[in-house]
């Protein structure tokens, strides 16, 4: 047990571990200092001077972010010594700083532009003196330095030194014509570097990726799972008019702190696309013909129905639990093969995390899949698949030689968000949501179950693959319990899937839980 | 003190008493003069009783701050088994002071000697001399004398026979004013960016290489030596005034004295009788103006604040400024206050480490506001902007550069107010063209 102190702050008397800094104890008593340099997730070098506080009996203002509690301590945030400091920074800030507001990206989540409304000087005091300016800097795959809004809080610096532990950024020059370098000869191209756009708390570096595509007052944001790869890092995900622009790291302290990787970024990407299945669809001698979903589901169920011997799923590795849950349902009468995608890549650990790193498997619920059942090797499921009589396919990619390996099956369903090569030959084309489009949880390579929430409307008649599992099931036994929510199909695996027992959509909050403490452990 | 004047008969040359005398340069030299027996004797003695003496003294550190120096030996942890280090703090950059360059130039082996013992009664093994860039004299002459001092066994893995070690790496700076701030120093040293760091923790907890370290200025370490050899009573006895002030201290006089140069006093000289006596007065027709007494970094004084003034710690604030690093700089009634503010300014803007906001942007903004009434375009609202600034920058950032900034302008706008209202006015013509 850690010592607690207890401390006044505005007022307000909170109890915290011994050692948390008058900022972080301010946040439980509900008041945010406001700060530059200071970031949970990084070393504090006090150097913005935007979080001096008053306390009392210390000789001058404080700054909040490296002075830590101790017992009995009053801190008072809003006392007119601490405002009057504040507002001199940001005086002096805005000394440098280029009005270019109406063109920064940064604009609508600025810190400068926020503390500035809230209590910076209603006019400057600069007149005409012309501010610093240097071009600007291409640092990186995809980041621009924009160093006239800079004001040098060094996160960025201290992110690739400490954390990224690839120390390419420094400040260069002294006094008021200091900036941010990099080294010669070297590209802010680490697999993380990315993060940097995050952590400037102004818009001096930027991302070259979401330039100019959104004013951020125009975004909705939504809570999501990164499906790039097993660590299942939490992000949110940022869209206009139903279109995803951007993703960003979403804090969890447990899985990813503040960060995601550049590759996981870039899997916006294809939340996208524009080609995708819209309408189910069934064989009908070498025709295919759109039909309703009821006529689907009485289709999908009378192929279930009459089945017996062996069935293959082959599932993709970003599918959710609840898909994968009431897919395995639906073919309770079949001896079932399942296995599910798993693209491999480069692992890429940020060296200042420990635990974190892009994973080798990019495949975001494949711990959830073997949870499941869906733990046959590809291959041979692949080969197993040429024999069964009912294939499902989930949103997998088959090359050509894979897809003519189907030709042996009986009936093969297609669960799809895309044409698949696959597509062909299936009896039954039926338009599922990916992630983006769907709630839906995931197990990660920890163990931990995690929920993703729906940033975009479905393209035309799809859904999400639980419900047609679930569908197709009350077409067979109209008595069956049919789940009418994500929260209630996950809600219901648990009966089948101790691992899950007893986890529901409200426990699981957005910051997700450990389902299976022994993984985590071990992982450790 | 001996070089280029002959030593005046108001002074003490202890430190100073051979400057100017190139014998005193080589070991032997020095030891003929008496060099070495203080290290001999601090040998025979224990760590805690050469902290003892030396706090007995009274010597308070020389670099500017004034803080008792066996105190901040004694802060150093006993038996923790780490490595400590000290740091001898040669980077004199204040402008205005030249006294710790002619200690190096003169008489390396008193500083070496001082070294070695405080390395000794704080468990160090290490000493980084850190000598400012510019310093190439000085440099040439500390290399030679410590290469000299080991082949003669005052350094290295035995000295003196004793079975104590002591190392000392001379660390040549690059020219920047903030590394002679202890915390950018010891970051300097460690190959990184020279920016002054938090405290706590204290370099005496956690300092270079995150190891105990104690950091003296030159002139402080060169007490040293003499304090073991003659007591510290006797050092404590070289007052004139508050006995919280003892021994001697070294002061660069620069500006419009006849004859400039460094002088060693008793604590408690008054400044009259350094400035008139010593350094002969103003020159001829001219009459004292201001006089920035400790660096220029502290309040700047009017000629009436110098009438009274005893030059020793205490002194000097009780007439509104600090001793300070004691680089005096003088003025006559020919000097254009503000110019001269300006240019201070622009020191600190130039110097500015550029962490702290206050600082990066508030020594760059005070420079132009200076430049533009200067230049006859000041406005009548400068003065006060100037004062709010001076207010939001002192206080308020991790080292003091950015107080030091404030600290001219303040006193000058206070003191000088109509040679700021002469160039507001239109009074004086203009001193400076803006681009």
């Amino acid at each position: 047990m850690t010592e607690r102190v207890s401390v006044t702050i505005d007022g307000a008397q909170v109890s915290v571990p011994k050692g948390t800094s008058i900022i972080e104890a301010a946040k439980q008593a509900g008041v945010l200092i406001p700060h530059y340099c200071y970031h949970p997730s990084l070393p504090s070098p006090a150097v913005c001077r935007m979080c001096l506080v008053e306390v009392e009996k210390a000789p001058k203002l404080m700054p909040a972010c490296v002075t830590t509690v101790t017992d009995g301590q009053v801190v008072h945030t809003n006392s007119l010594p601490a405002k009057q400091a504040r507002e001199g920074v940001l005086e002096f800030l805005l000394a440098n700083h280029p009005l270019d507001c109406p063109i920064c990206d940064q604009a609508g989540e600025c810190e400068l532009q926020d503390y500035t409304f809230q209590e910076g000087r209603a006019a400057g005091r600069h007149d005409d003196y012309p501010k610093r300016y240097n071009p600007v800097e291409d640092f990186g795959p995809d980041v621009l330095y924009v160093p006239n809004r800079c004001i040098l809080c060094t996160r960025c610096v201290r992110f690739m030194d400490d954390v990224a532990e690839d120390g390419v950024l420094c400040v260069s020059e002294r006094g008021d014509r200091a900036t941010i370098g990099i080294f010669p000869d070297r590209e802010l191209d680490h697999p993380w570097a990315g993060n940097v756009v995050d952590l400037c708390p102004v818009g001096s570096l930027i991302s070259k990726d979401f330039l100019h595509k959104a004013r951020a007052w125009d975004l909705d944001r939504t809570a999501s799972v990164c499906p790039g790869c097993t660590q299942g890092c939490n992000i949110t995900i940022d869209t206009r008019d139903n279109t995803v622009v951007r993703l960003r790291p979403r804090a969890n302290l447990e899985v990813n702190r503040h960060f995601m990787c550049d590759e996981g970024r870039m899997h916006y990407r294809w939340m996208n696309r524009g080609d995708r299945l819209e309408s189910p669809s069934v064989l009908e001698g070498d025709q295919r013909r759109a039909v309703g979903w009821d006529t689907a589901l009485e289709r999908l169920g009378q192929m279930v129905r009459g089945g017996a011997g062996t069935a293959v799923v082959l599932a993709s590795g970003r599918a959710s639990l609840e898909s994968l849950g009431w897919l395995s349902r639906l073919l309770g009468r079949y001896q079932v093969t399942a296995a599910v995608q798993v693209p491999m890549g480069d692992e890429a650990p940020l060296a200042g995390v420990p635990g974190l790193a892009l994973r080798a498997e990019r495949a975001p619920n494949l711990q959830g899949a073997r949870v499941l059942g869906y733990d046959a090797p590809w291959a041979s499921a692949l080969a197993a698949a040429g024999k069964a009589s009912l294939v499902v396919l989930l949103d997998v990619s088959l090359t050509e030689a894979e897809a003519a390996g189907l030709a042996g099956a009986g009936n093969v369903v297609v669960l799809g968000t895309v044409e698949s090569g696959a597509g062909a030959r299936a009896g039954l084309v039926l338009p599922v949501t990916t992630m983006a489009e769907e709630h839906g949880t995931w197990m990660n390579c920890d163990g931990r179950v995690q929920r993703y929430q729906q940033a975009k409307a479905p393209p035309g008649m799809a859904q999400p693959a639980w419900w047609v599992a679930a569908g197709a099931m009350a077409t067979i036994d109209a008595s069956a319990d049919t789940p009418g929510s994500a929260a209630e199909a996950f809600a219901a695996l648990g009966a089948h899937w101790p691992a899950l027992a007893g986890l529901s959509y409200q426990d699981l909050g957005l910051s997700g839980r450990i389902a299976m403490p022994a993984m985590a452990e071990a992982a450790r | 003190m001996g070089y280029p004047h002959p030593t005046h008969p108001k002074e003490t040359p202890v430190l100073s008493k051979h400057f100017g005398d190139a014998g005193a340069r080589t070991f032997d030299g020095w030891v003929q003069r008496g060099g070495y027996a203080a290290l001999r004797k601090a040998l025979g003695m224990t760590p805690e009783a050469i902290i003892e003496e030396v706090k007995g003294s009274g010597l308070r550190g020389r670099g500017g701050a004034g803080f008792p120096t066996g105190l901040k030996w004694s802060f150093m942890p006993k038996g923790d088994g780490k490595p400590h280090y000290l740091v001898c703090n040669a980077d004199e950059s204040e402008p205005g002071t030249f006294k710790d360059r002619e200690i190096m130039r003169w008489t390396p082996h008193q500083l070496i000697e001082g070294c070695a013992i405080a390395a000794y009664a704080i468990g160090a093994e290490r000493c980084y001399i850190y000598i400012r860039g510019e310093f190439t004299e000085p440099l040439r002459v500390m290399t030679a004398a410590v290469a000299e001092a080991y082949a003669q066994g005052a350094l290295g893995a035995d000295v003196f026979g004793s079975g104590k070690r002591l190392d000392i790496v001379i660390h040549r700076g690059a020219g920047a004013y903030i590394c002679g701030e202890e915390t950018a120093m010891m970051n300097s040293i460690e190959g990184r960016r020279g920016n002054p760091r938090i405290k706590p923790p204290f370099p005496a907890q956690a300092g270079l290489f995150a190891m105990p370290t104690t950091i003296n200025n030159v002139e402080t370490l060169a007490s040293v030596p003499h304090i073991l050899n003659r007591g510290g009573a006797w050092y404590k006895g070289l007052c004139l005034s508050n006995p919280k002030s003892t021994g001697t201290k070294l002061i660069s006089v620069c500006g419009h004295v006849q004859r400039p140069g460094n002088y060693e006093i008793t604590m408690g000289t008054s400044m009259k009788e350094l400035l008139f006596d010593m350094c002969g007065g103003m020159k001829p027709g001219r009459t004292l103006k201001a006089v920035i007494p400790g660096g220029s970094s502290v309040p700047i004084m009017t000629a009436a604040e110098t009438e009274t003034c005893l030059l020793d710690y205490e002194g000097v604030v009780a007439c509104g400024s600090m001793l300070g690093s004691a680089g005096m700089i003088v003025m006559d009634d020919s000097t254009d206050m503000v110019y001269q503010i300006w240019r201070l300014a622009r020191f600190y803007a130039h110097e500015s480490c550029a962490q702290c906001t206050q600082c990066r942007e508030g020594t760059a903004w005070t420079t132009k506001i200076l430049e533009r009434i200067l230049a006859g375009k000041g406005k009548q609202s400068d003065l006060d902007l100037l004062l709010s600034l001076s207010e939001n920058m002192t206080g308020k950032t991790i080292c003091v550069l950015s107080d030091s900034c404030a600290a001219p302008i303040v006193s000058g706008i206070q003191k000088f107010r109509p040679e700021f209202d002469a160039y507001l006015s239109g009074a004086r013509q203009p001193a400076l063209a803006m681009a």
